[in-house]
């Protein structure tokens, strides 16, 4: 079985955001990047997949400049075998990098193509099913969890408050959400390891964008609250702001 | 002279109510260009029946493609008969509901007509004859303004957010035969499980009562449901994921960066600290109460109202309150 699986890395998720003096633009100085979280939820499913099978090898993919060679070695330390950096520049246009990375996977020969449902600097929540559709695979996104039978997939997803399984055959693309597997952490061996785990650097063959950045804006700050009082004996004024200011109750 | 084109979600052969304000943005840039806006919507048998009321949002066409195949929602089906449609037109741009299937659905169809996708769309005007959007990026804590340097602009509309207006049309129902070829659709649901009819999703509910890990252990959340049911029945409970990852809730409740971006009317914060990652998820909350024993605590800072208390004496009395107002009025 051999799985690919597409990450991104993205400004760790507690860093707050500036914007840089263009104005169309964050300011990454000094930005800690990590790999985007549901990324690490389709890399814990796709090395139980590896594990599975005898001869499972599971790759990583990234479409990024050269510092994010640290990403993907981070990869490598959670138990993936090998990754190819496709250096170059993403944007807001999901359909250039999908079109990017399905150049690249396509020839890849992949039963499993996994992605995370959204990576969460852009929150696009696109380029999965995009690179399926360009490679013509199926899709199925959201998914939770699942399990490969007599080559297909079963996946378990949700959509609003309705559980799913459904079945695709393979080869497929999957795109990841958080589920019940918890991302393994590296280990001191593997971390050692992936130091000498192949990284292969090529340049991903790009498109001209389509979609063009105005401006970045922070969004209207809400105004100042207030701490109507202490402990239970503030409930009676709680509630009349409720009613009377707020008119939510 | 361009169009605009708005794909409507049914389910059960009802049309869902995030569509009426879809039409509405796409009326409005419809004006602007000089065009008009067509819907298209894929359903079952019957569909048609329901369908003819959305003239009343300025619509002019309606194109209805019945078919038994059609009436449960397949992605590779839909995409499919949505690119041909729009390739029979001239499409300006092509609108539908960010919702958990637009977002299924709209990279499909972006991959097949080549063009490019926004998300979660939270603006939209035309300037210049150019489609200019404004959508939120690092889970709200910047918005960005795009150029859409294609035809047609494709994009998905946040729900709850844009009102729906009326303005009477007259609109022609238009039914066509999509063709189809279910058997080479991959992708086959094996089974639907839909939660108990009484648990409204987070999502759609317009006040949300969530816990954090003040909650202490999982017990303590019938503390929480008797709030929820004291609230109404519009009210759902919600988490913060560190009681989610300690397994004391369901995913499905998570609010935040790695759950539920939600904007209820009312959001009620009890026994969570406030971490950015949380805020992400409901900072746009029309109002939002925090009660917490920490007057330190972050999630303070974006409350409008908050009480400093220890929450196991300030719920009870808080859901005696409120019961004691509805006996009232
Ligand atoms: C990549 C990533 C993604 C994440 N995504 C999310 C997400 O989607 N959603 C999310 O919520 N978090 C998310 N987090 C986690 C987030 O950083 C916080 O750890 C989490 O929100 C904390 O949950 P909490 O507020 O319940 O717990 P705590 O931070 O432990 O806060 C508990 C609060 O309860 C108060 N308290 C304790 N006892 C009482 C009492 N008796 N009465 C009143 N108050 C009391 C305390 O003062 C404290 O403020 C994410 C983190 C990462 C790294
Ligand atoms: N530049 C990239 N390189 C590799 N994978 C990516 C890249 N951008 C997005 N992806 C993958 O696509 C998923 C969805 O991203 P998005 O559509 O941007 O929200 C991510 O979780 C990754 O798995």
């Amino acid at each position: 079985m051999r799985v690919i699986v597409c990450l991104k890395r993205v400004p760790d998720t507690g860093t707050s955001i500036r914007i840089d003096i263009s104005g169309s633009a964050i300011d990454f100085e000094g930005v800690k990047y990590i790999i985007s979280p549901y990324d690490e939820y389709a890399i814990e499913l796709g090395l139980r997949q590896r594990d599975a099978s005898d001869d499972g090898e599971l790759a990583l993919v990234t479409l990024d400049d050269m510092s994010a060679q640290e990403t993907l070695r981070k990869g490598l330390a959670m138990g993936a075998d090998s990754a190819v950096l496709l250096t170059g520049d993403f944007d807001m246009d999901g359909l250039r990098t999908a079109k990017a990375l399905a150049k690249e996977v396509e020839s890849a020969e992949a039963e499993l193509i996994l992605f995370g449902i959204k990576a969460v600097d852009d929150d696009q929540q696109q380029v999965g099913p995009m690179v399926a559709a360009l490679i013509g695979r199926p899709c199925v996104t959201g998914v939770l969890s699942f399990e490969i039978l007599d080559g297909r997939a079963i996946c378990c997803r949700e959509v609003d408050s309705t559980t799913e399984v459904v079945e695709v055959d393979l080869p497929a693309v999957l795109t990841i959400a958080k589920g019940p597997h918890e991302p393994r952490l590296a280990t001191l061996k593997n971390i050692m390891a992936s130091k000498r785990k192949p990284l292969e650097v090529k340049a991903a063959a790009l498109t001209e964008s389509r979609v063009c950045v105005r401006g970045l804006f922070k969004p209207v700050s809400r105004p100042p609250g207030r701490i109507v009082g202490e402990g239970p004996d503030a409930v009676p004024e709680l509630l009349r702001v409720l009613r009377e200011e707020a008119k939510v109750i | 002279m361009a169009d605009v084109m708005v794909f409507l979600e049914q389910r059960n052969c009802r049309i869902s109510t995030s569509g009426s304000e879809v039409v509405t943005v796409a009326s409005s840039i419809a004006s602007e260009i000089g065009g008009s806006v067509h819907v298209l919507v894929l359903g079952g048998p019957g569909t048609a029946e329901n369908a003819a009321e959305f003239g009343q949002f300025g619509v002019v066409r309606i194109d209805i493609a019945e078919h038994a195949e059609l009436s449960d929602y397949n992605p590779e089906g839909y995409a499919r008969v949505i690119r041909d449609r729009v390739n029979q037109g001239d499409y300006a741009a092509v609108m539908l509901a960010a919702t958990t299937l637009g977002k299924d659905l709209a990279p499909r169809v972006a991959a097949l007509l080549d063009v490019p996708l926004a998300t979660d769309v939270t603006g939209v005007r035309v300037e210049d004859g150019q489609v200019v959007i404004e959508r939120p990026v690092y889970a709200g804590k910047a918005l960005v303004e795009l150029e859409i340097k294609a035809t047609p602009a494709l994009m998905s509309l946040r729900p709850n957010l844009f009102p729906a207006c009326e303005s009477p049309e007259s609109a022609q129902v238009h039914m066509f035969r999509p063709d189809i070829d279910p058997g080479l659709w991959p992708v086959r649901v094996l089974e639907r499980k839909t939660l108990a009819k009484s648990v409204l999703d987070v999502s759609d509910a317009s006040t949300v009562v969530s816990g954090g890990r003040g909650m202490r252990e999982p017990s303590n959340w019938r503390l929480l449901e008797q709030l929820r049911d004291a609230l109404g029945p519009g009210a759902a409970l919600g988490a913060s994921r560190a009681v989610v990852d300690a397994g004391w809730r369901p995913h499905s409740e998570q609010v935040g960066q790695t759950g539920k971006t939600i904007a209820p009317k009312l959001y009620i914060a009890v026994g969570i600290s406030g971490a950015i990652q949380h805020l992400a998820g409901m900072r746009t909350a029309q109002t939002i109460v925090a009660i917490n024993d920490d007057a330190d605590a972050p999630i303070f800072d974006i409350a409008n109202y908050g009480i400093v208390g220890n929450l196991f004496e300030v719920i009870p009395r808080l859901v005696q309150e409120i019961e004691a107002l509805r006996e009232r009025s």
